[in-house]
């Protein structure tokens, strides 16, 4: 058995009578190699680790972490848990998981190529990236950084009322930001790979994808304001799926924070719309057999051919919610359960990206957005983000465009999906994703 | 935290390998945070973290390793970890004299958050989320936070800079959702600054509750708002982000010496109106972002980056400094030990002008007036920026009307900056905020009097 899983046992092994007791231990090591005009401009090598503690007591809930595993540390954060209890109030369904019969399911997410990988080799693998990134097009005039990162991960969940869980995976990206220069404009771009596996990153697709998505810019103008239909790209419309995904999370449908919480069995997108939410997926990078609380993860599906058929649960919202936990509980060890999705995937549509274009005929696609914490409100749906991107004609990219916003409520977005791409993609967050196209949305420019 | 003896058997062990610059970051931080929501306080959370950071420069290259345990043998791993990055040095040992640094405070703190029980901190909540829903029946959600920290930092390097600092900081926010006819609509309220429990005998919790719930309930009757250019008036003390995104970025020396940054070799340059003074300081009393020490050691900085609209300076950390031989200002912050210090804005504001601000709407035929922001993001490489409105209603004919959904504005930052033509008599800064930048988060302010960008802001709206 993994040390920390025998530390989160001991931890909730002095549950009292009448006491639950919920230890969460997590550590890692990462690397991070920033390369910089031919030169190492950083190296970072470093391991961390880190305990929470919940405590529950006749209905009420305490909580306390730390970042540091040493023996007094961990009795002090308990006592700091258990004193903890009596400030919060009375909650009936407060209350630990509880064992449910699910079986995690068995995860390879730990190569041990990584964890064997010459430190050299990220070195070079930065400066490499940042070689290829500039050799593709002379408009490249430098890069703003190159890096690579990796990680390795350990966690485990015990508690009193009988769960042990642990879970361990690698993890490595490589990213470039090249910065492309007309004489007037810097634009500035960015692509990336990632993998389990450093032998797997392919350097040339990030360095080409960067590149793509810089030069593309140049030139970019303000556009006219107007209605069109807008093209996500596949990391564009995973940010979108992903604020829908937290929409469905029980703790904002329980509070009455989402507009979604009275529409199950409603049809809430359009057909071409469905939403998988499956931690248990290998290829994901977000994939874990177990979730915050210590249960199994299982596959969920979330809105099927456009009708919400489920939202997901952590113990508590289940127990409120008169249902089971999805196995859906999302923490790090500085935090309690919350709700959320760890793998969400969009189901793959009919045509590819390039008879999607050809679908819209004229419109925009989206390559990057900004202000999604500031202008997107998931509690009334209200969706503003600036954007970047390339205006479609006759379903060919054409003129870049800048310095423009797209609007519309993310409750008449989902409705409005007409075509999904068959191209889906598993991107760094965990999700899948592909290239959709939505109606009628308000573009702001000149 | 560590002794001096101590910090410099952890450099010598960084240097030895002939790193040519090391330095050492301890950080010992305490955080105590308080939630109720859906009418129940529902955790009392308490948070400890300590560890240290140690970094060693070798020509253009940074080794950084971090370590939790402050044991003498953990640190000296870590610091020749650091220093491997000199392979080909021929170093030595060097023991480093330290010179203790002194600056002055921006704040006295007149009753560490510790000190006081929990019960009384969790009370507060229970008032504010009573305050909001007596509001009115539309109120169906409130949430309520309590937060405070303590950071203590120990700086050593081997320039001799040997600088301690203790931040404490505390938090208070409030956000309701009242639920109508088209549907629900939020509000929120935040207050933080850098002081402690006296913090409670300034702002009132119960008038913050009810400050978030009739900004909802106001938002239940909002339009639309327009789409495409508009002229905006941002009142005081809600639009300092403004600036934060539109040239506060730009002007991070990190950003501009890799050439991502629209303001390259601007410096001497009318870059804004001739009204703006733009000022970046952490001695600002009390304030959210200050601090008596940044995270590299260097006393806090009060550093004017454009006066009269003409561009004075970047802001520094200690790295671009050494580099390129300028004066460091007091802007090299981290998020913690297990972070690498970059240049990051502290407390970043507009001069009051000289205008009535009630003359300032009068005199819009038709606009958008914003009362509350909710941050934003740039493009440091072409300006372009956008930032949220959270609270915002229409101008006609010089009034204030009807109120407007939320929405992001976006503009180009030299463009709007030149546009901006007049500034209000009034000044206040505004709620605390959380800058991100390269994944790292650091608490900074912002402030500015109500102005005015005729041309160049576009809404994000969907009216047409």
């Amino acid at each position: 058995m993994s040390e920390i899983l025998a530390l989160a046992q001991r931890i909730a092994s002095q549950a009292g009578p009448g006491e639950q007791i919920e230890a969460m231990v997590s550590t890692g090591r990462r690397t991070t190699v920033r390369a910089y005009q031919g030169e190492v401009e950083e190296l970072t090598s470093a391991g961390s680790s880190g305990v929470g503690i919940r405590v529950i007591r006749d209905g009420r809930q305490g909580f306390a972490y730390a970042g540091s595993l040493d023996a007094d540390v961990v009795a002090e954060t308990l006592a700091d848990a258990r004193d903890n209890v009596q400030f919060a109030e009375f909650d009936e369904y407060n209350g630990l998981a509880e064992p449910d019969g699910v079986h995690p399911v068995e995860l390879d997410l730990y190569h041990d190529a990584l964890v064997n990988f010459d430190p050299q080799r990220k070195v070079e693998l930065a400066l490499e990236l940042e070689r290829l990134t500039l050799a593709i097009d002379p408009r490249v005039k430098g890069v703003r950084v190159a890096s690579f990162s990796d990680s390795v991960g350990e966690g485990a969940v015990a508690t009193s009322t009988g769960l042990a869980a642990s879970g361990r995976g690698t993890f490595c990206y490589v990213s470039v930001s090249p910065l492309a220069d007309d004489g007037e404009k810097t634009q500035i771009g960015y692509g990336f790979d990632v993998s389990r596996d450093p032998n797997l990153l392919d350097l040339h697709k990030a360095a080409r994808e960067a590149v793509e998505r810089t030069v593309r810019m140049i030139g970019a103008t303000k556009p006219a304001s107007r209605k069109l239909t807008v093209v996500l790209t596949a990391e564009v419309a995973a940010d979108f799926f992903g604020i829908i995904g937290g929409m469905l999370g029980g703790d904002v449908v329980v509070k009455g924070r989402s507009p979604f919480a009275d529409r199950m069995g409603d049809l809430i997108a359009s057909p071409l719309v469905s939403l998988v939410d499956d931690p248990t997926n290998p290829a994901s990078f977000g994939a874990d057999s177990v979730d915050g609380e210590g249960l199994a993860t299982r596959r969920n599906v979330l809105i099927d051919n456009g009708r919400l058929q489920s939202f997901v649960h952590n113990s508590y919202t289940a127990r409120r919610m008169k249902t089971v936990s999805t196995g859906s509980a999302v923490r790090g060890y500085s935090s309690t359960p919350s709700v959320g999705c760890m793998a969400l995937a969009i189901a793959p549509g009919m045509m590819t990206t390039a008879e999607l274009y050809r679908h819209v005929g004229d419109g925009i696609l989206v390559q990057s957005v900004s202000g999604l914490h500031s202008g997107v409100n998931p509690v009334s749906g209200d969706f503003s983000v600036g954007v970047e991107g390339v205006i479609i004609r006759g379903g060919e990219l054409a003129e870049a465009v800048r310095e423009a916003t797209i609007a519309s409520t993310l409750q008449r977005m989902l409705l409005d999906v007409d075509a999904v791409s068959s191209e889906v993609e598993w991107l760094p967050g965990g999700d899948a994703s592909a290239p959709i196209s939505i109606r009628d949305i308000s573009l702001s420019g000149a | 935290m560590i002794d001096e003896a101590l910090a410099q058997r952890v450099l010598a062990e960084a240097t030895k390998l002939g790193g040519e610059w090391a330095e050492i970051f301890v950080e010992d931080r305490r955080n105590t945070n308080a939630l109720l929501d859906d009418g129940r306080v529902e955790e009392m959370t308490s948070g400890r973290s300590r560890g240290a950071g140690i970094r060693v420069v070798f020509g253009e290259t940074t080794g950084f390793a971090h370590t939790a345990d402050l044991s003498e043998a953990s640190l000296l791993q870590a610091a020749a970890a650091a220093g491997a990055v000199a392979r080909q040095g021929g170093g030595g040992v060097k023991t480093v004299a330290f010179a203790p640094r002194t600056a002055p405070a921006p704040n006295a703190v007149a009753v560490l958050p510790e000190s006081i029980g929990k019960a009384e901190k969790v009370a507060l909540l229970q008032r504010a989320n009573e305050a909001a829903r007596s509001q009115g029946n539309a109120i169906v959600q409130v949430s309520a936070g309590y937060g405070d920290s303590r950071r203590r930092i120990l700086v050593a390097n081997t320039d001799g800079v040997w600088a301690t600092d203790d931040q404490v900081r505390s938090l208070f926010r409030v956000s309701a959702v009242a639920n109508g006819d088209t549907g629900m609509q939020t509000g929120y309220e935040a207050n933080g600054f850098m002081i402690g429990w006296e913090f409670f005998d300034r702002i009132d919790v119960e008038e913050m509750g009810r400050n978030a719930a009739n900004q909802a309930l106001r938002k239940l009757m909002a339009r639309p708002a327009p789409s495409g250019e508009v002229p905006v008036v941002i009142k005081q003390g809600s639009g300092g982000v403004m600036f934060h995104e539109a040239c506060g970025h730009g002007l991070e020396a990190d950003l501009v010496s890799k050439g991502a940054s629209v303001f390259k070799d601007r410096v001497g340059q009318q870059v804004a109106s001739p009204l703006v003074t733009l000022i970046d300081t952490a001695t600002m009393a009390d304030e959210w972002g200050s601090f008596t020490f940044d995270d590299e050691g260097h006393p806090a900085g009060n550093n004017t980056l454009i006066q009269d609209g003409v561009l004075t300076d970047y802001m520094w950390d200690h790295l671009r400094s050494r580099k390129l031989g300028h004066a460091q200002s007091g802007n090299g912050r981290r998020q913690s030990y297990q972070h690498l210090p970059m240049v990051r804005m502290t407390n970043t504001f507009v001069k009051a002008g000289a205008t009535d601000p009630d003359a300032i709407v009068r005199d819009t035929a038709h606009g958008v007036y914003i009362a509350k922001l909710s941050g934003g993001q740039v493009n440091t490489a072409t300006g372009d920026f956008v930032f949220g409105m959270s609270e915002a209603y229409l101008i006609e004919n010089g009034e204030i009307t009807h109120p407007l959904r939320d929405g992001n504005l976006i503009g180009n930052g030299p463009q709007v900056l030149m546009n901006i033509d007049v500034l209000g008599n009034d000044f206040a800064m505004g709620s605390p905020g959380m800058c991100g930048k390269d994944g790292q988060g650091v608490p900074v302010g912002d402030g500015q009097p109500t102005l005015r960008v005729p041309v160049g802001l576009s809404i994000g709206g969907t009216a047409a």
